[in-house]
C-alpha cells in the first residue's frame, strides 16, 4: 500500500482514537468531575471488578474495546515507524522495521482482542 | 507520510528536537511526537495489564494492585495530559493539511509573508483549550 494511503488511515484512525478514547477517559479517569452511570454502576471505582464485569457485559464495550485496540496500533506504530524513517535508514532497515512493527501490531491486537472477548465471555458469565 | 526523495535528515535527532527559527509550531511538532512516543508506550503496558481481566477477579485484582501507589497515579495524569495536548493538537494539523486555517493563497511579493502567521490563532487557541483540559482533567484526577 502506497505511504499517501497510509497516511489517511493514519489520520482516520486518530480521528476513531479521538472519539473513542475520549469516551475511554471520561468514563474510567474523570468519572470524580464528570460521573456518567456507566463508570460506576456499582458504587466505588471504575476499575473496581464489579464495575468492570458490569460494563464488561455490554457488546458496545467490547465492539469499541477492540475497534479502538487496532486503531491506536495502527497509528501508534505508523508513526513511530514515520519518525525512524526519516533517519534515512537503508532499505533492509527499512524492511526489517515493516516487519517487526506489522508483527508487533498484529500480537498485541490479538492479545488485546483475546483479553476483549474473554472479558466479555467471563462478565456474561458473572 | 510522503516519501522523503529531498533532503535526508542529517541533523538526525537535533532535527528532531530542536525548533531553530521555525518558531512555536515547530515546538509543537516536536511535543507532539514526544506525547505519541510516550502514549504509545503506555498503550502496549495498558493491554498487558489490563488483559488481566479475561483470567478473572483475582488476576485482575492482583494486575491493579502492582500499579497502585503515587507514582503511578502521577504518571497516570501524565498520560492523559499527553492525551489532552496530542488529540487536540493532531486536530489542528488535520485541519491545517486540509487546508483549513491557513489563509488564501497571496502573490510571493517581497518582503515574503508565512502562512504561519495565518495558523498561529489556530495553534495558540487549540493549546489553550489543551491546557484547560489538562487542568480540569488534574482536577479529576486529584480527587
Amino acid at each position: 500500500m502506497r505511504d499517501q494511503h497510509l497516511w489517511t488511515w493514519h489520520i482516520g484512525a486518530g480521528a476513531v482514537i479521538l472519539v473513542l478514547l475520549g469516551l475511554h477517559m471520561t468514563i474510567m479517569h474523570l468519572d470524580t468531575i464528570l460521573p456518567l452511570a456507566i463508570s460506576t454502576p456499582q458504587g466505588g471505582k471504575p476499575i473496581d471488578w464489579l464495575n468492570v464485569v458490569e460494563r464488561g457485559k455490554d457488546v458496545f464495550f467490547l465492539v469499541t474495546y477492540v475497534l479502538l485496540l487496532g486503531a491506536a496500533l495502527f497509528h501508534g506504530f505508523y508513526g513511530l515507524r514515520n519518525i525512524l524513517f526519516e533517519l534515512n535508514p537503508g532499505a533492509g532497515t527499512k524492511k526489517t522495521l515493516n516487519g517487526l512493527f506489522l508483527a508487533a501490531g498484529f500480537v498485541l491486537f490479538a492479545v488485546g482482542t483475546w483479553a476483549a472477548w474473554a472479558g466479555f465471555t467471563v462478565a456474561r458469565g458473572a | 507520510m510522503i516519501e522523503n526523495k529531498g533532503r535526508p535528515n542529517r541533523l538526525g535527532l537535533k532535527g528532531w528536537l530542536g525548533g531553530g527559527r521555525w518558531g512555536f509550531e515547530r515546538y509543537l511538532y516536536t511535543l507532539h511526537r514526544l506525547t505519541g512516543l510516550g502514549l504509545l508506550a503506555y498503550f502496549v503496558l495498558h493491554i498487558v495489564i489490563t488483559s488481566s481481566r479475561a483470567l478473572g477477579e483475582h488476576a485482575w485484582a492482583r494486575a491493579m494492585g502492582s500499579v497502585t501507589g503515587p507514582v503511578f497515579r502521577v504518571g497516570e495524569y501524565l498520560v492523559f495530559a499527553a492525551f489532552a495536548f496530542h488529540a487536540l493538537n493532531g486536530i489542528r494539523l488535520a485541519l491545517v493539511e486540509l487546508g483549513f486555517a491557513i489563509g488564501n493563497p497571496i502573490e510571493p511579493v517581497y518582503p515574503y509573508r508565512t502562512s504561519v502567521d495565518e495558523q498561529r490563532p489556530l495553534a495558540i487557541g487549540v493549546m489553550i483549550f489543551a491546557a484547560i483540559l489538562a487542568i480540569v482533567g488534574g482536577i479529576g484526577f486529584l480527587k
